[in-house]
């Protein structure tokens, strides 16, 4: 079968367990829909041939669903409230999305075609990285060698996002020892 | 102490024989970054959810006991400087900063492609630290109970 047939059952399933995810009553049902939607995603990258990506997408959205889940198992989270929405934003919303789409649609018939970069960078690494580097994996040379960089800068924003989330946690703590402040 | 901690003992057997598996094809994915999908994020997520599962199974009390939270601390915070290391060791080749100046190998050998390796080595070992400490230290402050967690 052809790759965008199955792309465009995943994007359904994904819209689908998104839709599910806002409606459903129970927020650890509204969780394991938001879980199809990573998954799918995941499976979208393996589909596109892109392993590397599926597989960090896939562990990541494990991860972040032990996270969500530990985060709302406590009672007081279940059964939320729906979102009352009156008739002139649900029309608003519907013309943006409308629009949206209308365009969306523009702008992937003037996309490249699959497979065939634009730029000449991609054709170079694809030709060079094998001799160049000696990595059969292109990605990680390009990642790890061509683009070191820019992987020194997202291992600081990993860093810098785990020094803040323990000083904040850390002054919530001092804050109840403390006392009254 | 342990038994009442965590949870069944059915999960607790599960966890204990399956974990050693985990952190293997964690380490796999790390080491084999450069010749197959996958490398230092990818594996160093495996990495972080076998810890977790310990967390999650056992309790945090015996984790602590298991686990010198401290040094793993340290551990995690040197991930960047190593990383700025082997860049500047380009650099003292006589290249730019993060020049790949150690010996390349053979196409498909373990030890090829120069510094990706131990890169890869050293965000795995970060990632898979810094995502189980962010846990770690989300987990610690229970609304219900307060801080004697």
């Amino acid at each position: 079968m052809p790759v965008d047939i199955w792309l465009i059952f995943l994007l359904s399933f994904m819209i689908l367990g998104s839709i599910v995810a806002l409606e459903i009553k129970d927020i650890l049902s509204s969780i394991v829909a938001i879980g199809v939607v990573g998954l799918a995603v995941s499976t979208a990258f393996l589909i596109l041939q892109a392993p590397d990506l599926a597989i960090v997408q896939f562990l990541f959205e494990i991860f972040a669903l032990i996270i969500l889940i530990l985060a709302f198992i406590r009672k007081d989270y279940h059964g939320l409230e729906p979102a009352r929405l009156n008739r002139l934003t649900a029309a608003l919303t519907a013309l943006t999305l409308v629009a949206v789409f209308a365009f969306s649609v523009h702008v992937f018939k003037s996309l490249p075609e699959f497979g065939r970069p634009i730029l000449g960078t991609a054709g170079y690494y694809l030709e060079n990285a094998g001799n160049e580097i000696k990595s059969a994996n292109i990605v990680s040379a390009v990642v790890l060698d061509y683009r070191a960089y820019d992987t020194l800068g997202e291992v600081t924003i990993l860093f810098t996002a785990i020094l803040g989330t323990l000083t904040i946690l850390r002054v919530r703590k001092a804050k109840k020892e403390g006392g009254e402040d | 102490m342990s038994e009442k901690q965590g949870l069944t003992v059915i999960v607790k057997t599960i966890t204990r024989a399956i974990l050693a598996v985990i952190f293997l094809y964690g380490f796999y994915i790390i080491l084999h970054g450069h010749l197959s999908p996958g490398g230092g994020f990818g594996g160093g997520v495996v990495l972080a959810l076998g810890f977790l599962s310990v967390m999650l199974a056992y309790g945090r009390p015996t984790v602590q006991k298991w686990l010198n939270i401290r040094v793993l601390h340290s551990l995690e915070s040197s991930g960047p400087l190593l990383f700025l290391a082997l860049g500047l060791l380009g650099l003292a080749g006589g290249g730019a900063f993060l020049l790949n100046t150690m010996g390349k190998g053979r196409l498909f050998d373990l030890w090829s492609s120069g510094f990706i390796l131990p890169l890869n080595i050293i965000i795995g070992v970060k990632v898979g630290l810094s995502l189980f400490l962010a846990v770690w230290a989300l987990t610690e402050w229970d609304p219900e109970k307060g801080d004697d967690a």
